[in-house]
């Protein structure tokens, strides 16, 4: 019935929904959004390099996006109005990466694969290294779940409980960009942030612990990313923007859903 | 025999020394608050004492394993995050249903286990963090300005609660407050801190101290003395705490020898 390919393409959208679930409600928690972007966006420079030294575009993705992350973690610690540096660190390392790309001829042909995703033409081994990326991002998660909650109510809460919350901000800076280096052909680096803020911002009204809403955040993200297979199959629609379109329609549903049915919010 | 121990703590934030060679000690099962004008380094204090700030020189030291609850001044919780009052007392450990229903009627919040932290009032806030610092059955309770934004017989009910479950717990209690009326009554000692230790000792003779009235005025004399009953009352209930009085004594008379009461002043 199904080609294989639309399978390799269902499983591996399904790994990235599965990390970017609980990954995406700390980053929405903590007001990360834009760090999230700029840690996806520097993936493109990180693309480049990998293809000029000949190394796997998962590593290059990998090592850029954490050193970017580090960056701005550290930064945006040290100052306040972090906001604009985020802005300067996003676009700068997006625009260079694709100059630098335009200078590789052969992955001037291939960009669009990076920028938008290539969901379609996910290979086995790929799909392997997506899972395995997923599994590693959700042990991370599940290993410092106290931890990062008690982080994320205040870095006096972690403190006063024997944790580090500028460890726990570490975690997460490495999720992140795991999860932007095995997301990358799945989605594309200018959607990947979309993929972590929109399922959880989604389903933030019908959740009433943190548990809750990072478990419905996988759901809501693996129901978008197999509508948005669906429907670039059906229509013949690109398809990790497709994802992400069921993923706003998604949105959209329950916060409309929500206030109708309960118009005093929670 | 203390708990928590700070010597000769620096602290400077953004180029201001906030804290300068600051000595003290809370021993097991004490009251001490800490009061001083704004900006006079007691948050920054507190938040040492928790390892939240690192220190220029000097240290802080706590005894081995000891379990801290800890009351922030308030918590900017993201509307986004949900979290319920009962998930709340969960956090860093889970506790059973039961621990946490008795935490949350021992504060009087018994009936708010699956209410929402985001929608509490400020008063159900600070008891429901209040019973989250208590389930944990610590040993030292550390609250920043825990009546910040409560009405009068609000602040009067939640010094008393503290004073009940010091009693209970057997736990130290350090405070810091600008209750200076309340704060008064409620403390076994009390630590004027203005980056250094002004003055410290039992309540009354903080109040009589000229630096302690140089800071606040002359104000609160005559509300203490309505509280002071009370207050030899909470001394004779712990008599076995006047060793560590008479250390903190001494240290205070060692750092600012002129200012402070000698040991055998403190115990009033």
């Amino acid at each position: 019935m199904l080609p294989d390919f639309m399978i390799r393409a269902g499983l591996a959208g399904l790994g990235v929904a599965l990390a970017a679930g609980p990954l995406g409600c700390f980053i929405i928690w903590r007001r990360m959004a834009y760090f999230g972007d700029a840690t996806a966006h520097a993936a493109i420079l990180g693309v480049a390099l990998a293809w000029a030294a000949e190394l796997p575009i998962a590593a290059g993705v990998l090592a850029v996006s954490l050193g970017i992350g580090l960056a701005l973690s550290t930064l945006s610690t040290r100052q306040t109005g972090a906001d604009a540096l985020l802005g300067v660190f996003a676009h700068g390392a997006l625009a260079l990466g694709l100059v630098a790309a335009s200078l590789i001829s052969d992955l001037r042909m291939d960009l669009s694969a990076f920028l938008f995703g290539d969901v379609l033409a996910v290979s086995w081994t790929e799909l392997a290294t997506v899972w395995g990326g997923a599994a590693l991002v959700l042990a991370l998660i599940l290993w410092r779940w106290s931890a990062l909650l008690a982080s994320t109510l205040g870095p006096d809460v972690a403190y006063a409980a024997g944790f580090h919350p500028g460890r726990e901000r570490l975690v997460l800076t490495l999720a992140l960009a795991l999860v932007v280096a095995f997301a990358i052909k799945i989605v594309g680096a200018l959607l990947i942030a979309a993929m972590l803020i929109m399922p959880a911002t989604a389903v933030r009204p019908v959740s009433r612990t943190p548990e809750m809403m990072a478990l419905l955040a996988c759901a809501a993200g693996a129901a978008a990313t197999l509508a948005g297979l669906w429907a670039s199959w059906q229509w013949d629609t690109p398809t990790g923007p497709s994802m992400v379109v069921a993923a706003a329609v998604l949105f959209v549903v329950i916060r409309t859903g929500h206030s109708a049915l309960a118009p005093r919010g929670g | 025999m203390s708990v928590i121990e700070v010597v000769d703590l620096s602290i400077a934030l953004g180029g201001r020394l906030v804290l300068d060679t600051v000595t003290l000690q809370v021993g097991p099962g004490e009251i001490l608050t800490i009061v001083g004008p704004n900006g006079s380094g007691k948050t920054t204090l507190l938040r040492a004492m928790i390892g939240a700030q690192t220190a220029q020189s000097g240290h802080v030291r706590r005894k081995a394993g000891l379990r801290l609850g800890y009351v922030p001044q308030r918590l900017a919780i993201d509307p986004t995050f949900p979290m319920t009052v009962a998930r709340f007392l969960d956090l860093p450990h889970r506790h059973p249903r039961k621990a946490k229903d008795a935490a949350l009627a021992r504060v009087g919040i018994a009936h708010l286990p699956d209410r929402q932290i985001s929608a509490l009032s400020g008063g159900q806030l600070q008891r429901a963090m209040l019973a989250r610092a208590i389930i944990g059955q610590p040993h030292v309770l550390l609250l920043d300005e825990p009546t910040q934004g409560l009405d009068q017989p609000g602040t009067a009910d939640f010094y008393a609660l503290i004073a009940e479950l010091r009693g209970e717990l057997g736990c130290a209690v350090v405070m810091v407050s600008h209750d200076l009326h309340v704060v008064m009554s409620a403390s076994d000692r009390v630590i004027c801190l203005n980056t250094h230790v002004c003055c410290q000792g039992a309540p009354a003779i903080v109040a009589s101290a000229p630096e302690y009235r140089a800071l606040f005025g002359q104000g609160t004399r005559g509300v203490l003395a309505l509280y002071r009953h009370e207050h030899d009352h909470a001394h004779d209930a712990f008599p076995d705490r006047s060793p560590a009085r008479g250390s903190d004594g001494a240290l205070a008379a060692m750092h600012d020898g002129a200012d402070a009461p000698g040991p055998q002043d403190l115990t009033g």
